[in-house]
């Protein structure tokens, strides 16, 4: 008994190492924030669209059956210019719907962006004011969600998408339809 | 060259670490004086070499050598003098290597110092000492090598981190490192008491100074740090709850602990496997602090280079050194015989209750910084814990630490009585609730809380100094003990802090109003005008300058000048906080973004007794120097009590 209560402080030790080691072989970012809406159904959409002449954005759009990515963005955002080819390339070669939503940007200056360097958006709406990004929880450009065919929200990336969140995506994306 | 001459001194240190961290230890087992004798001029040859690295270092920096990797990473050639130096130790690299000179000086002073030491024991925590420097040695040589050169040399370097750009931050980490590197001579202290199956009187007497030193140090490098994070992070706030703050808060609560509780093993000969215990966590605690700060495990607002990679050897070391230590421990602490016996209402009782609350509030401060890390892995939600939880939790332990602070002193060792101390306690307890109700209904009714902890803050010092009185009083200020001073001082300048922090976190006025030049506004009883926004310019850096004019009753009063600084060469912006203080408060204003269209975001703070917080810091280090400079504790202790204690280790086997 007596033995055991002086072994007491190495066991602690080991359970803390324990933590700390596959802390830092998970290769976890405690910098992210996580997200709150993967798992619930997909918050409202009402956007107008960014393409004169095209009906407004509605939330029929994240319920088709198939899984969608709802790309916030801006002109403005140098890091959306950086993933803006890897949703050119899961348009192409996936056949991947994306919408995208232009956010606190002038939907000419966002026309004029997409004009530049190709629009490989399925729908394109904008949020000049902010207020729908608000109901998504963003916390800035550009994130991403994708939603699957029932209209929940699966994925939520903060920050540009890389060549690595596509081995998440893509099965995903495939999976769904 | 002379970075290939820091290189090739910190490779032979290595080996002198080696051979220091290993033959002293046969020396001492087999009784062997020459062997023993050969870890007092390894450890002197040891820190020659490390110096001699260091000042290679620094010769890179002040001549601004960019063939040299480090000094591209962390230095620029516009950079001034000051900042050149502190670079030094202002980046990974460079930090270890300080951290490595340090415990090399440690190391050379118990050589020095400790000539009053029993052979073998001095033998045996020169050997741990070493071991340690080995562990730290080849992490810098193997990992993270501040000599490395670059081939083509860049034209100028990348510059410093502007936040570290700061006289307060040019010396925090020198002195934080001072603490926990001295810490690391307990334990080592510890491990050979352990390793010698023996802790007596005498040895508490060797160890108590030690950390003392440590305790001191650390105070200060805390106390700086807070200080720097006052005035330039520009939020107002001086403790964030940060975990690279709490890193540091962390030994130095077990530091305390251990401060204490060494007194009872000398005093009394009780308490020891605790005491050997909480020498074993304080440096331990230093190195978990080490290891959360680099290893990229938590997030923090400090900058530092966080790699996982040199996380997983950070974290072998930790294991080795406190997984060693432990186990050490576990099998060799319950051989060690207990001593004294004591009454619960006694010096010893009162000092085992200082040494539970302050570990409880160490290892709250261990759950609260931890907890994000364990939810994430166990659970993957994200929390952050910050000063809710710690306001919950560490200030509620505080009270009853404070509480029984002033009455400990009062009691007899063995056997006391409660009731005397009170009544000649009763005085001060009288004024500290009369200040703690003015407080609540002059100040601010809101806060009840705050008025009850100012009134701890009264009874701290009022209790400490009513203390000191009834000593004088009995006629013995002239033979009154250094050490005894040095308590007074501390325990009531823990008091001060107590008064300044409460009074800043809870009665503080705030006003952030957006300004151009020329408009006006009303605060704390003060006329605030902003004058005007110029450019300015600095050696490295681009500013804006707000000129902000108080006023009281329309009588110019002051005038503030908070800047914000765009560093060029990082393309970081950091505020330059401007404050004007009179010892009772603060008028502290910060500049924020803006433009002539708009107008600037002008914060305006108002900080009753914030430099109490500081003061009362310093006072508390001060205590401990006073404390330490008492000729009983003195390391080289006169010759008369090393023939004395040598009778006392001997009676002791």
């Amino acid at each position: 008994m007596n033995r055991t209560l002086f072994l007491l402080p190495l066991m602690m030790l080991v359970i803390l190492a324990g933590f700390f080691g596959w802390s830092l072989l998970s290769g976890r970012d405690p910098a992210s924030i996580g997200s709150v809406m993967v798992g619930r159904a997909a918050p409202r959409l009402s956007a107008p669209s960014l393409r004169e002449g095209e009906p407004a954005l509605t939330e029929a759009l994240l319920r088709t059956g198939k899984p969608v990515l709802v790309n916030f963005f801006a002109s403005w955002c140098a890091p959306c210019l950086a993933e803006h080819p890897l949703f050119t390339r899961l348009k192409e070669r996936e056949g991947a719907t994306i919408i995208g939503i232009a956010w606190k940007d002038k939907p000419e200056a966002t026309r004029a962006w997409l004009a530049r360097l190709g629009d490989p958006f399925a729908k394109a709406g904008y949020d000049t004011d902010g207020k729908l990004a608000l109901d998504w929880g963003l916390s800035g450009v550009p994130e991403t969600y994708l939603i699957d065919g029932n209209g929940i929200v699966r994925l939520h990336f903060r920050g540009p998408i890389t060549e690595r969140d596509l081995s998440v995506i893509l099965p995903l994306l495939r999976g769904g339809s | 060259m002379i970075p290939e001459l820091g290189h090739f001194a910190l490779i032979l240190a290595l080996a002198v670490a080696l051979v220091q961290g290993t033959l002293p230890f046969v020396g001492a087992a087999k009784g062997d004086i020459r062997l023993m004798a050969l870890g007092r001029s390894a450890a002197l040859t040891q820190v020659l070499l490390i110096a001699l690295a260091f000042l290679a270092l620094m010769q890179a920096y002040v001549a601004s050598d960019f063939s040299v990797a480090n000094v591209v990473a962390n230095s620029h050639s516009a950079k001034p003098l000051l900042y050149k130096i502190s670079g030094v130790w202002g980046n990974h690299e460079g930090s270890m290597l300080l951290w490595s000179l340090i415990l090399a000086v440690f190391g050379a002073a118990v050589a020095v110092f400790g000539n009053n030491l029993p052979d073998s024991l001095r033998a045996r925590v020169l050997g741990v000492q070493a071991l340690i420097g080995v562990g730290f040695l080849a992490f810098i040589l193997f990992t993270s090598n501040p000599f490395e050169r670059v081939s083509p040399a860049p034209v100028d370097g990348n510059g410093l981190n502007p936040l570290l750009q700061d006289p307060g931050l040019a010396f925090h980490p020198p002195l934080l490192y001072l603490g926990y590197v001295g810490f690391s001579v307990t334990y080592a202290f510890a491990i050979a008491a352990l390793l010698e199956g023996r802790v007596d009187a005498a040895w508490a007497r060797w160890v108590r100074p030690w950390t003392l030193a440590a305790w001191c140090f650390l105070t200060c490098g805390i106390a700086l740090g807070s200080w720097w994070a006052y005035y330039i992070l520009g939020w107002g706030g001086f403790w964030f709850w940060d975990p690279v703050e709490n890193a540091s808060l962390m030994p130095w609560l077990a530091g305390t602990a251990l401060l204490h509780s060494a007194i009872v093993v000398e005093k009394r000969d009780a308490l020891k496997s605790w005491t050997v215990l909480l020498a074993v966590l304080a440096f331990s605690l230093s190195l978990l602090g080490t290891f959360l700060v680099r290893s990229g495990v938590l997030t923090s607002v400090h900058a530092f280079a966080q790699d996982p990679a040199r996380g997983i050897f950070i974290l072998g070391f930790l294991l080795l050194v406190t997984g060693g230590g432990l186990a050490l421990y576990a099998w060799q602490a319950p051989k060690l015989s207990g001593g004294g016996l004591f009454q619960p209402i006694s010096r010893e009782g009162a000092l085992i209750l200082n040494n539970l609350l302050l570990c409880t509030l160490a290892a709250t401060v261990l759950l609260g910084t931890l907890y994000p890390l364990f939810l994430d892995l166990l659970t993957g939600n994200k929390v952050s814990v910050g000063p809710p939880f710690f306001n919950a939790t560490f200030v509620p332990i505080c009270a009853p630490l404070f509480a029984a602070l002033c009455v400990g002193p009062f009691l007899n060792w063995k056997r006391a009585e409660l009731g005397p101390a009170l009544v000649r306690l009763r005085a001060a307890f009288a004024v500290s609730v009369i200040a703690a109700i003015v407080a609540a209904v002059a100040v601010d009714g809101r806060a009840t809380l705050a008025a009850v902890a100012f009134g701890f803050g009264v009874w701290l010092i009022l209790g400490s100094l009513v203390e000191f009185a009834g000593r004088v009083r009995r006629g013995r200020l002239r033979t009154l003990p250094r050490a005894t001073v040095g308590m007074t001082i501390s325990h009531a300048a823990l008091g001060v802090v107590v008064l300044g922090a409460v009074a800043t976190a809870s009665w503080n006025v705030e006003l952030i109003r957006t300004m151009k030049p020329g408009d006006s506004a009303e605060f704390a009883g003060f006329g605030v005008k902003l004058e005007s926004i110029v450019p300015g310019q600095g050696p490295n850096y681009i500013a804006e300058r707000a000129t902000l004019v108080l006023t009281r009753n329309g009588q110019p009063y002051t005038t503030l000048t908070p800047e914000r600084r765009l560093f060029t060469v990082q393309r970081r912006q950091i505020s330059e906080t401007s404050i004007h203080t009179n010892l009772l408060r603060d008028l502290y204003a910060t500049l924020g973004e803006g433009d002539a269209d708009k107008g600037w975001t002008i914060r305006l703070y108002w900080n009753p007794l914030a430099p109490w917080i500081w003061l009362g810091a310093g006072l508390c280090a001060l205590g401990g120097f006073v404390s330490l400079s008492d000729r009983r504790l003195r390391i080289g202790a006169p010759r008369g009590s090393k023939g004395r204690s040598r009778t006392a280790v001997q009676a002791a086997e």
